[in-house]
């Protein structure tokens, strides 16, 4: 037996994301639910997100952020090893997103599964992506993070759709440029089983989300700060040297103690914060690509830049790692 | 152990750091949603940091019990 030529590097070569046209307000959400934009805004910091409409399916939104990455990426679809989807509102167990996106996208026939673990899915699949591309098991990888929640949503539970919304990020992964060249960090990664229930579709006959909010908040606002922070020390880097935060972005008041916690830890005050869940909601396995993209494009974010990105979420399960934006 | 002047002080502290109010404001008498305008997630930091300093466990059902300082003080000060 033999091994594959193994890479010491793995880089993001290019990313890329897709919303839904259909903008829904707080206003809209107040003529359905008993809820005030003032409410949603300061619990939560959402103003506005995006929902699919029916004819949208969640690989049709995969599809479309993995052709904007590889736009980005200026690289040729038949070129890729393998696509990774992160996902947990696939409509039904099979088949999985991977398989119909890579044919989508223009790489028919190469390896492709899905992840699940909810909204942590795109740094746990970017971490296995880096790492196949470091073993040798691909060269490049497409890793997209998609979510159709509206799906899974109780348009009448004032509590969850508030929150949830639909969209798509993706990377592109390759071997880093030169051998001592390192643009994915180590992941830092675990889960919490015993807190199954904490955020679940129910299994009876609805099939909508249901979350226990303040012991997720409780959660988030105390353990996710600790698993950033690990990411920063695998990577051997200090938090000073962080030039961009990007935690999932389940409710800015998360991101915000989040922020505030690395800051305690030598994280610096000029550190930018991603807060796009004011404009998209909580998209789950997207969130973390998506904002990237929209900061980049706002001129937030400039190639080279250390990035931070820690995701959590359902499982309950969490996973960071520090990137270089290409 | 602290006493109940202690735990109020280093209540109050941590009330100013979550949520910026004067350590003054903090009484005893004192709602936190009504007379301080502190809302549930801001009670939960609070709860949590308390939990820390004191050595008392605060679970989310009991914090939705403790309407005013004086509440939280009583709890901590039995529970710590
Ligand atoms: C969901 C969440 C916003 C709810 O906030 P909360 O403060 O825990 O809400 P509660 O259910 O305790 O309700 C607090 C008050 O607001 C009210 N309320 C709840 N939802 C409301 C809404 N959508 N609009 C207006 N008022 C609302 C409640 O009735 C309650 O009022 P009361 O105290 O007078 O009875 C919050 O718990 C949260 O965001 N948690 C984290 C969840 C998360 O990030 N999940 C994704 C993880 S990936």
């Amino acid at each position: 037996m033999r091994l594959p030529d193994t890479t010491a590097g793995a880089r993001i070569l290019g990313i890329g994301s897709i919303q839904p046209d259909h903008v829904v307000t707080n206003a809209d959400l107040e003529k359905r639910v008993e809820t005030d934009d003032a409410w949603i805004r300061s619990r939560v910091g959402i103003a506005e997100r995006r929902i699919a409409d029916a004819e949208t399916s969640l690989p049709d939104l995969a599809v479309e952020a993995g052709k904007a990455a590889l736009k980005d990426a200026a690289f040729d679809p038949a070129e890729l090893d393998a696509v990774v989807v992160a996902t947990c509102t696939m409509p039904n167990p099979i088949p999985n997103a991977a398989a119909q996106v890579a044919t989508g996208v223009g790489a028919a026939g190469v390896a492709a599964f899905d992840v699940n673990a909810a909204c942590a899915g795109f740094c746990y699949g970017l971490g296995v992506a880096a790492d196949m591309v470091r073993a040798g098991t691909a060269r490049h990888v497409l890793v997209i993070g998609a979510e159709k929640l509206s799906d899974w949503i109780d348009w009448d539970d004032r509590s969850t759709c508030i929150i949830f919304a639909d969209a798509a990020g993706a990377a592109v992964v390759g071997p880093a440029a030169t051998g001592d060249e390192v643009g994915v960090g180590p992941v830092a990664w675990g889960s919490a089983g015993d807190r199954a229930d904490a955020i679940r579709i129910l299994g009876d006959t609805t099939n909508k989300l249901h979350q226990e909010g303040q012991a997720v908040f409780r959660w988030a606002t105390t353990a996710v700060a600790p698993v950033a922070l690990d990411a920063v020390e695998r990577a051997g880097l200090t938090p000073a040297d962080v030039d961009v935060l990007i935690p999932h972005q389940a409710n800015l008041r998360i991101v915000e103690a989040i922020a505030k916690k690395l800051r305690q830890k030598g994280a610096r005050e000029d550190m930018v914060v991603a807060d796009d869940i004011v404009h998209s909601g909580n998209t789950s396995s997207a969130s973390i690509p998506m904002a990237l993209d929209h900061m980049r494009a706002a001129g937030r974010v400039r190639s080279g830049d250390v990035l931070l990105l820690v995701g959590f979420g359902a499982g309950l399960s969490y996973a960071g790692q520090v990137v270089v934006c290409p | 152990m602290a006493d109940n002047a202690e735990i109020l002080s280093g209540l109050a502290e941590i009330v100013e750091e979550v949520a910026g109010i004067d350590t003054a404001e903090v009484t005893r008498e004192k709602s936190f949603v009504d007379d301080l305008d502190i809302d549930s997630l801001s009670m939960v930091e609070i709860a949590v940091q308390a939990e820390d300093k004191f050595g008392a466990k605060i679970p989310d059902d009991q914090l939705a019990e403790l309407k005013t300082v004086g509440d939280a003080v009583d709890f901590i000060a039995k529970h710590q």
